[in-house]
């Protein structure tokens, strides 16, 4: 496709011609290209190309939406002006020159335009990255030239695999990979930023040359104002390593960009990042650096820096408001620290929390990022030594919250001794005894930034957030709690429905398993269910329970646990398909008539228990009569007996005193015949 | 028991067989465990309860204790009813002389006369009355416990195979047994531990016991008092000298009344119990 000056003349002068024609004549003209479609609209029309049979279906519509649809076909296929149609086979190639001869040349000049004249069959053309009938302008987000697409679109031939990247000298790899990973790539494609920089930004869309190239973009000498396209004050920030404006002057003696930052890797640094830092440190590492207002120590010591979780953020990141052109850089700060500047959504929460609000209320007691995080020293969470590695977070809550201590002098709830009896809890023991860093702590439950009351509806701890809350870790019981009684009835009636914590507690959550929790559970449950448990109470079950026991049937070994479904609900362990079942957990020779004991019985409701009312009070008259009687008979008793006593000592001692013992006959003993 | 320091050792009269103080003995041990294991059942709301059935080595122990004593029972019951049989077989020939002789069980004419007299001498309306063998409380007592292993016996069955009963008989029988059981065990312990403790050991002339029960043993004054029939009947019939035996040494008599005094204890604090129970935690 090299084309000849003179032929681009000749071209402009068709293309005033036919404007003219345009203007003039239009139905001769629409006749034209109406005369071409007549029989390139159809599908199945072929023609042949160097010998190949190739379609030559041309589709109306597509050309006349695309940038070209105001031109005729002949001004492209200029060869065809005039010919008699049907025209023949082989027609020459289509000169985008004759209008675009500025980048024709830039592109023949170009890597591709020289491989193009090389005859490589690689070497792209104009048609391989505009398209030919349907080429759509720049702007619209469909044109593979657009910003978000050209990175496919080079990515078509310079991707890992492709033959180009196979056999040309090309001497990056994984141009495509690191691009998209490289900071303009991830403002490319992940955040859409059609200003972010793509292929063409640095390496021009048609002029395109190998960086070793003097002309090239990506030379030595042109990298520095192939950046500062976007980067303009890029010199200010890099003051430190070099006057920044030698960079566009004599680029040949410095470091260029890409020397730091390398291509397409951009942000994958090499490069020592803080060395603005060392200024800082000049005074602050000085242990006897203090502030001139409240003398506190200003001494910074590098190497908490270093090895903190910011150990690659400068001094000047979070100490903004520093001014390089000052020799005391930092003599313009006026603001504390700001984490938010980068931490921004851990800020917004923070601001939410009552750890927030109260300090936006300037409340002396309030705790700021580092009263948790520390400073200089900052570390991840992940950190052992971190003061909020799980392990070490209850002792960090407890530096306020402990009873006494300021945050806990000021609530005014019915939690007491939190950190003693979290401690004592199954989390705490399993956090600190068995140092699982899993197990709940504070911030898992009440979240680390955005602790709020219980009686906040955004809490994590508000009654309705609770199930949710302890579902992040025990998912398969929230699963099966949403499906309960207690659960599904929430906005069904007004009577108070259980959440984890009025069964299990907040602080002093003991394992299921313990007796005394088994054996609590059932008055939790008579909380609500007074009558109900009262009524188990009167039961072998109850009674044994009562006594201490675990092994027989408590509310959740006949009811579930979590699980708990209304009755009639053909899912709950005591519906009519599984009760008997239930029964035969403890009582292997269950029938459905053994399920029909009353486990819930007592004797005080005729009727609905008539049987046992009737038994119980026929009972309780047989007693009472029987001890009436057993008990009259023996009052009446009573004072005879002690009458016969004191005759018989009387005896006694009269036998004692005779030494024969006496043998009359008592009054009462004389007439004993006489018994009616 | 004792010995003048004139005449020879004085014989005493031969109340109970050594079968039947062995099977009162039986009884007593396992009437206590039954109602001790029982109660803390019925009564498990009171703290009594629970250090009790600690005490018992737990609700399963005490179960266990419960089921074996209730197995006792039945086996001295049955071997009651065999020893009335080889009695009728050996003495009366058939059951209607033996229930018609004297010395009877079933409750006749004569009890109702002993009873109305009874209760005419409490009044001081009249003599008191001259008993037989058998006195009418004691043949109340002897028939309450033939009512009490009936009632008892099968509801606790009941309450010990609920699922083999349950194959026949609808689930709520199993809670009506239970309370038959119960209140029927707090009547038998009840007035086992009050009337009958009066009747037989406590009323004054016998205070604090009376250990014929175990010993099988009564001085013969005393056996002339209580029994005047019985005794006019063995000197008429010239019976009385094959009833007379020797007394105890004191070192049997003693533990008589350790055991006695034992069973005496722990059944007043049982009714103690009770009554704390139902006065001051009754639910």
């Amino acid at each position: 496709m090299t084309i000849g000056r003179q032929k681009k003349r000749i071209s402009g002068a068709w293309m005033f011609a036919l404007a003219a024609l345009a203007l003039l004549a239009p139905k001769v003209r629409a006749q034209e290209n109406a005369d071409c479609f007549n029989c390139h609209s159809d599908k199945s029309l072929t023609g042949t190309r160097r010998g190949k049979t190739v379609s030559v279906f041309v589709d109306e519509k597509k050309f006349a939406a695309s940038v070209h649809g105001s031109l005729e076909c002949v001004s492209c296929h200029a060869d065809l002006a005039g010919a008699e149609l049907p025209h023949a086979d082989d027609l020459a190639p289509v000169d985008c020159g004759t209008c675009h001869d500025k980048e024709q040349t830039l592109h023949a000049q170009s890597l591709h335009g020289q491989a193009v004249a090389r005859g490589d069959a690689l070497a792209p053309r104009c048609v391989d990255c505009h398209g030919n009938h349907d080429i759509l302008p720049v702007k619209d987000r469909r044109s593979p030239v657009s910003p978000l697409q050209v990175p496919f679109l080079c990515g078509k031939c310079h991707r890992e695999g492709s033959p180009v990247q196979r056999q040309r000298a090309i001497h990056q790899d994984r141009i495509l990979e690191n691009f998209s990973e490289s900071i303009h790539g991830e403002g490319l494609l992940k955040k859409g930023l059609i200003v972010a920089p793509n292929c063409a930004s640095c390496h021009t869309a048609h002029f395109i040359l190998p960086h070793t190239d003097p002309r090239s973009s990506i030379s030595r000498h042109n990298i520095a104002a192939t950046c500062t396209k976007c980067h303009a004050q890029i010199e200010s920030v890099h003051r430190k390593v070099i006057r920044g404006e030698l960079w566009e002057k004599q680029a040949n003696v410095l470091p260029a960009c890409v020397d730091c930052h390398q291509p397409h890797k951009i942000r994958k640094v090499f490069y020592d990042q803080g060395m603005a830092d060392k200024d800082c440190m000049r005074c602050h590492e000085r242990p006897d650096i203090r502030s001139s207002k409240d003398g506190r120590s200003l001494t910074v010591n590098a190497d908490v820096v270093h090895n903190s979780r910011h150990a690659k953020i400068a001094c000047s990141q979070c100490h903004s408001e520093v001014n390089a052109s000052h020799i005391r850089a930092c003599e313009t700060i006026t603001h504390k620290v700001d984490c938010s500047s980068c931490h921004a959504e851990v800020g917004q929460e923070f601001a939410k929390s009552t750890h927030g609000q109260l300090l936006a209320k300037q409340d002396p007691n309030a705790p700021t990022c580092k009263e948790c995080h520390g400073t200089h020293g900052v570390l991840g969470r992940r950190d052992p030594a971190s003061p909020t590695f799980p392990t070490n977070v209850p002792d960090l809550c407890a530096r306020c919250h402990r009873e006494g201590s300021r945050a806990a002098v000021r609530y005014t709830g019915d939690e007491h001794q939190i950190i003693e009896r979290y401690t004592e809890s199954i989390h705490g023991k399993g956090l600190l005894k068995s140092g699982l860093t899993v197990t709940a702590m504070c911030t898992n439950c009440h979240t680390a930034h955005s602790i709020l009351p219980k009686s906040d509806t955004a809490s994590s701890v508000y009654r309705a957030n609770v199930p949710k809350t302890c579902g992040q870790c025990h998912h398969g019981i929230e699963e099966s709690f949403e499906q309960s009684i207690h659960a599904t009835m929430v906005g069904k009636t007004d009577k108070a429905l259980p959440v984890c914590s009025d069964c299990h507690s907040a602080h002093t959550i003991q394992r299921a398993d313990k007796d005394a929790f088994k054996l609590d559970i059932m008055t939790k449950c008579g909380r609500c269910h007074g009558d109900i448990a009262k009524t188990y109470f009167d039961t072998y079950h109850g009674k044994v329970s009562q006594l201490g026991y675990t092994k027989t049937a408590k509310c959740y070994d006949c009811h579930g646990s979590h699980d708990i479904r209304a009755i009639s609900d053909p899912k709950s362990h005591l519906s009519r398909e599984n009760v008997v079942a239930t029964c035969q957990k403890c009582h292997p020779g269950a029938t459905r008539r053994f399920a029909g004991y009353l486990t819930h019985a007592t004797h005080h409701d005729p009727k609905k228990y008539p049987y046992l009312f009737w038994t119980f009070w026929g009972m309780t008259t047989l007693l009472i009569v029987t001890f009436v009687f057993g008990g009259l008979h023996t009052l009446l008793w009573l004072p005879r007996a002690f009458q016969m006593r004191r005759e018989l000592k009387a005896r006694e001692a009269a036998a004692d005193r005779d030494q024969t013992p006496p043998v009359k006959p008592e009054d009462d003993q004389q007439p004993p015949e006489k018994n009616e | 028991m004792g010995t003048t320091e004139t005449g020879p050792p004085e014989k005493e009269f031969l109340r109970f067989t050594r079968l039947n103080r062995t099977l009162h003995i039986v009884l007593v041990v396992s009437f206590l465990s039954l109602a001790l294991t029982g109660m803390t059942l019925k009564f498990a709301y009171t703290g009594w309860a629970s250090t009790l059935s600690r005490l018992f080595g737990g609700f399963e122990s005490a179960g266990h204790i419960h089921r074996m004593a209730a197995f006792a029972m039945i086996t001295i019951f049955i071997v009651h009813l065999v020893d009335v049989w080889r009695l009728r077989k050996r003495e009366y020939g058939s059951w209607f002389r033996m229930l018609k002789s004297p010395d009877t069980m079933i409750f006749n004419r004569k009890d109702l006369q002993d009873l109305t007299g009874n209760l005419k001498w409490f009044l001081g309306r009249g003599p008191r009355p001259q008993y037989g063998r058998w006195t009418y409380w004691e043949k109340f007592d002897y028939f309450a416990v033939f009512w009490g292993m009936a009632v008892i016996g099968s509801t606790g069955l009941m309450l010990w195979f609920p699922e083999f009963f349950t194959l026949l008989l609808p689930g709520w029988v199993i809670n009506v047994a239970t309370i038959i059981h119960s209140d029927e065990a707090l009547l038998a312990a009840g007035f086992i531990f009050t009337v009958h403790f009066f009747n037989t050991h406590l009323r004054p002339e016998k205070f604090p016991m009376d250990i014929v029960v175990f010993s099988g043993r009564m001085p013969l004054e005393e056996f002339k008092r209580d029994k005047p029939l019985e005794y006019e009947e063995l000197v008429r019939t010239g019976t009385l000298e094959k009833h007379l035996v020797e007394s105890y040494p004191p070192v049997v008599i003693r533990a008589i009344r350790a055991f006695g005094w034992t069973a005496l204890t722990i059944g007043l604090s049982v009714v103690v119990w009770i009554i704390y129970a139902m006065i001051f935690a009754y639910r």
